[in-house]
């Protein structure tokens, strides 16, 4: 073969590659910088369609929601932030331990309250609102509508920028109808750790998590 | 609250609401805990175990059995009669927040379903996008700026706070159920719309006692949080508290 010409063809792939590499690279990069409310409306559709296709979590079955929960929820939820910021300022005191406590407990105190919620699912879809936000916003609100029988409901969330997030973004509060759910807790919590320190309040919520399972299903 | 209207007429409504409610403005109590918005804690505590036991002992047991007697569609034909009725009062409120597309809304409502609903039962305004814009007196005090002041419990009513406390007497006026010339139609009419309230909360109600440590004051912050977004609409503006939450 003439070798001018092979070295053509040699240069035609190696440019085929540099330029298709630099396509998939810029591809994910794209992907890891969905906007906002493109990453509440992938999430929060691919959890309802989950949610609709298993009759035992429509009914509570809090095994199989707890699953769903660590697999497709915790890893878009900055849940130490949320847990912190619903502690108060208290938080900082508290050692890791304390905080790893802290944690577990208010995650299953949500798991289970929320988890009966769920038996009221049915042909609801979600509607994200136009974002209100600059491209560079580091935090940003996204407003969504969950429409169904009734009245539709306000559900909006307070999501931050997380490059090491499965989507680029991470849930740090939520928002049902107009209540914050994080600041709804936090004077209550304040109440007891004033009243009997951190563990005083650990002890609390592990008693009503308790109560709650015994109560429940 | 920036809203249109001028600052010294803002003060003079205000003054004026707060020399009418400070005449029924009862001695204060001990405070229990600091909570600033909170002053009659002690009471309200009472008011609300008060409310509660008489929820489990009476309101749950007729929503339960009136549910279980009463056909979805009849409840659906309830629940939109209310509705019809709250949104000719919505009407006037959302005039009198200067709100002209809601108020125009809320009027059509009415009429379409008035006429076209037969009186109410079939709420045919909101596959036509006519949706609701629920508004009562107090959002209209508090979207002129009157502060909520403190937060109280109502007897038999609930939540609520100094400044929508203020509204009710109107609302309650203004309520076509209320005027109805026949007392025993007048006190039907009334049962019947808290039955079918109550009956819409059944499956919500554990939630509250579940998911909080003192449901008291899981409620009072819902409470507060929940009319501040309804008097801005659903989009109030950051409170300073949420700084704190900045890492």
């Amino acid at each position: 073969m003439n070798p001018l010409k092979s070295r053509r063809i040699a240069c035609q792939w190696v440019g085929a590659f540099v330029l298709g590499s630099a396509l998939i690279f810029s591809v994910a990069a794209n992907a890891a910088e969905a906007t906002a409310d493109a990453f509440i409306k992938t999430v929060s559709s691919d959890i309802l369609d989950k949610i609709k296709a298993d009759k035992s979590i429509l009914s509570g079955d809090i095994t199989k929601i707890s699953v769903l929960v660590d697999q497709r929820v915790m890893p878009n939820v900055n849940f130490p932030r949320m847990t912190a910021s619903a502690i108060g300022p208290a938080w900082r005191q508290a050692t890791p331990e304390q905080q790893k406590r802290l944690q577990e407990e208010f995650k299953t105190l949500l798991v289970r309250t929320y988890a009966g919620a769920l038996s009221q699912v049915s042909d609801q879809t979600v509607v994200v609102k136009p974002l209100r936000a600059a491209p560079d916003d580091k935090e940003v609100v996204v407003k969504t509508e969950v429409r169904g029988k009734g009245d539709p409901i306000q559900l909006d969330y307070r999501v931050e920028k997380a490059d090491d997030a499965p989507a680029g973004w991470r849930v740090y509060n939520l928002n049902v109808m107009g209540i914050w759910l994080v600041d709804n807790y936090r004077s209550q919590f304040t109440q007891a750790i004033n009243a009997k320190g951190i563990d005083g309040l650990i002890a609390d919520l592990a008693e009503r998590n308790k109560t709650n399972a015994k109560s429940g299903k | 609250m920036m809203r249109s209207l001028k600052p010294s007429a803002r003060r003079v409504v205000t003054a004026l609401t707060v020399l009418a409610l400070s005449a029924c403005a009862s001695a204060p109590e001990v405070a229990s805990a600091n909570n600033p918005k909170d002053p009659f804690e002690t009471v309200n505590r009472r008011v609300s175990n008060f409310n509660d036991s008489l929820d489990v002992n009476l309101l749950t047991p007729v929503a339960k059995g009136y549910q279980t007697v009463t056909p979805n569609l009849v409840q659906t034909g309830v629940r939109n009669v209310f509705n019809n009725i709250s949104d000719m009062w919505s009407t006037v409120n959302n005039g009198l927040q200067l709100k002209g597309r809601d108020t125009a809304e809320s009027f059509m409502r009415v009429v379409v379903n008035t006429v076209f609903g037969i009186y109410g039962i079939f709420d045919v305004a909101t596959p036509i996008n006519l949706e609701r814009h629920p508004e009562d007196f107090g959002q209209t005090l508090g979207y002129w700026g009157v502060p909520n002041g403190p937060y109280l419990v109502l007897p038999l009513l609930g939540p609520s706070t100094l400044r929508d406390t203020a509204g009710l007497p109107l609302d309650y006026y203004a309520d076509p159920v209320g005027r109805a010339s026949d007392v025993s139609i007048r006190n039907s009419a009334y049962a019947l719309r808290v039955t079918q309230k109550r009956t819409d909360l059944l499956k919500t109600s554990n939630l509250l006692e579940e998911a909080s440590l003192d449901k008291y004051s899981f409620t009072r912050d819902a409470y507060l949080q929940y009319r501040r977004s309804q008097i801005y609409d659903g989009n109030p503006p950051d409170d300073l508290d949420d700084t704190s939450d900045k890492k």
